[in-house]
């Protein structure tokens, strides 16, 4: 190729050799000297990166790297030093019963503290960012529980949620459809509402009342008992307060009535760890209503 | 050898571009159809049902992807959030993946499980009825719409095409397995779940009498992250990385 080389008369800049259409040349403008360098670095860096780390596919895998750097490790790393830096509170509200644990002001704090951002990102789409609820979602600032308000009730609940069919443990009952398998008829489930209506005296009509008290004593006691208090055990919410999870309309009570509800919660034992759960419970049962 | 014959003969030229563009590419993509860290096996994947596959084609129709990731990070905070990093495996019947980097709202890789079928049915119907802050879109018009369940049978058929193992029974029980995951008296539920361990059967959408596109999405939504079972996951070992 030298031999080709020659000065360009205007310019005075050295051609790269190449001839076209007979007479056409190019100037040899190299690359600026500080580029040039700057890339041999970076392919020294690229030979260096190769031996550090994870780089060069082979027949089954790839090479590791002498560094033995691994993302998974990292992260796995990460989210155990962040247990640890909890270490000391975190074994303690591991090891001590839910009941001793209000015995202790500092644990309490930072099992609520941890209850309290577990629950915004995995409770609150339901229970709502203050816990108030919504309809079919219980308010859990209240102190009107329909699986039981002590700490145990609460854990055993978030546990292993209600009716949630892939957990054998899960809360479970069913209020029967007596509207839609035929059990009572339109007439009777509108004076079944009035009469349950007027165990928290908002009934205003005194005769279909009196007409539902019977089909109440036929159809209702079992579960939420002759005066209508309910049955923390079969989770039968008490009918007797002004609170009422799914509207206290007479409409709603009617639907509530025919269709049987069945609310159901996810069991979160394999979602969240024991301790977050325990510390969850803690939260909850501090919310204002805890038993 | 100089550089000229390529500077003037174009074919050699084309032919020189086409063999540096093919060591580029085969050098970059080629292993990742045999390093094991990209084809790992884990135990419980399985082709989606054919409820879920549709319920997956409407999540694409309506975009929701554009707002919403499946991909668990390896970061701390996504695991502490989330759950479990996303394996390689579990979008394995993915076509396309839904790994996305956008988030307006929550990853879903893993929301199977993590909210009733009510939540899931309200929220979709509008979501400021269980979640006031929210800023997603209403989709009322799922729980209105009948599922197209005739052609069930040759979008699982194209899926094997693209190397999703279904077989020639699922082919051709796609429509029973459709309405038996909604309705969980029926007969065909047995037969699904032999087909599809650990599908979730249930009438999603609160309502018996037709099979609707809500139906499907929440199928889905309530499989995503559910079928890898981490407790046989070893990270260590040849799944380090």
């Amino acid at each position: 190729m030298a031999g080709h080389k020659k000065i360009d008369e205007v310019t005075g800049v050295e051609t790269t050799g190449h001839v076209w259409d007979g007479d056409l040349q190019e100037l040899n403008k190299p690359l600026p000297k500080w580029w040039l360098y700057t890339f041999y670095v970076c392919i020294v860096w690229a030979i260096g990166y190769w031996v550090a780390y994870p780089a060069w596919p082979t027949m089954t895998g790839y090479t590791k790297g002498m560094l033995g750097y691994s993302q998974r490790a990292t992260v796995t790393a990460e989210v155990n030093a962040g247990k640890a830096a909890q270490g000391a509170l975190r074994s303690q509200l591991d090891k001590t019963a839910l009941a001793d644990i209000k015995k202790d002001p500092s644990l309490l704090q930072f099992a609520t503290a941890g209850g309290k951002a577990v629950f915004s990102d995995n409770c609150a789409p339901c229970h709502g960012r203050g816990a108030q609820g919504g309809a079919g979602y219980p308010n859990l600032n209240d102190d009107d529980w329909i699986w039981g308000g002590k700490l145990e009730d609460i854990q055993q609940t978030i546990q292993h949620g209600i009716r949630w069919s892939t957990d054998k443990s899960t809360r479970d009952s069913a209020m029967p459809r007596f509207g839609l398998d035929g059990m009572l008829d339109a007439k009777q489930i509108g004076d079944t509402a009035e009469y349950v209506l007027s165990l928290s005296g908002s009934s205003k009509d005194a005769a279909a009342s009196e007409r539902g008290k019977k089909v109440y004593a036929e159809q209702c006691v079992a579960c939420h008992g002759e005066d209508g208090k309910g049955n923390l055990e079969l989770g039968a919410p008490n009918l007797t307060d002004a609170i009422w999870l799914y509207g206290a309309k007479k409409a709603d009570v009617e639907k509530s009535i025919q269709t049987g509800r069945g609310g159901s919660m996810p069991a979160w034992a394999g979602r969240l760890d024991p301790v977050t759960i325990k510390s969850l419970a803690l939260y909850v049962h501090s919310l204002g209503g805890g038993k | 050898m100089t550089h000229e014959p390529f500077e003037k003969n174009s074919i050699i030229l084309l032919i020189g571009i086409l063999i540096m563009v093919s060591i580029g590419g085969l050098v970059q993509i080629a292993p990742l159809f045999w390093v094991q860290s990209t084809i790992e096996q884990v135990k419980g994947m399985r082709p989606y049902t054919p409820l879920e596959q549709a319920g997956r084609d409407i999540y694409i129709r309506e975009g929701c992807y554009t707002c919403h990731s499946q991909m668990v990070r390896t970061l701390r905070d996504e695991v502490e959030r989330y759950g479990h990093y996303s394996l390689a495996a579990e979008s394995m019947y993915d076509h396309p993946f839904q790994w996305g980097s956008k988030r307006t709202g929550p990853d879903l890789a893993r929301v199977g499980g993590k909210y009733s079928d009510q939540w899931q049915r309200e929220h979709l119907i509008n979501p400021r009825s269980v979640v006031p802050e929210s800023v997603m879109p209403s989709y009322p018009w799922l729980a209105k719409t009948p599922l197209d369940t005739t052609k069930a049978a040759n979008h699982l058929g194209t899926l094997r095409v693209t190397g999703v193992p279904y077989t020639d029974d699922m082919i051709a029980k796609a429509k029973a397995d459709i309405e038996a995951q909604v309705n969980p008296d029926s007969k065909g539920v047995k037969e699904l779940l032999a087909r599809y361990p650990k599908a979730k059967v249930g009438n999603f959408d609160d309502n018996a009498e037709t099979v609707t596109e809500l139906d499907a999405v929440i199928a889905y939504l309530q499989m995503l992250g559910t079928l890898v079972d981490f407790a046989s996951f070893d990270a260590s070992g040849p799944n380090l990385r």
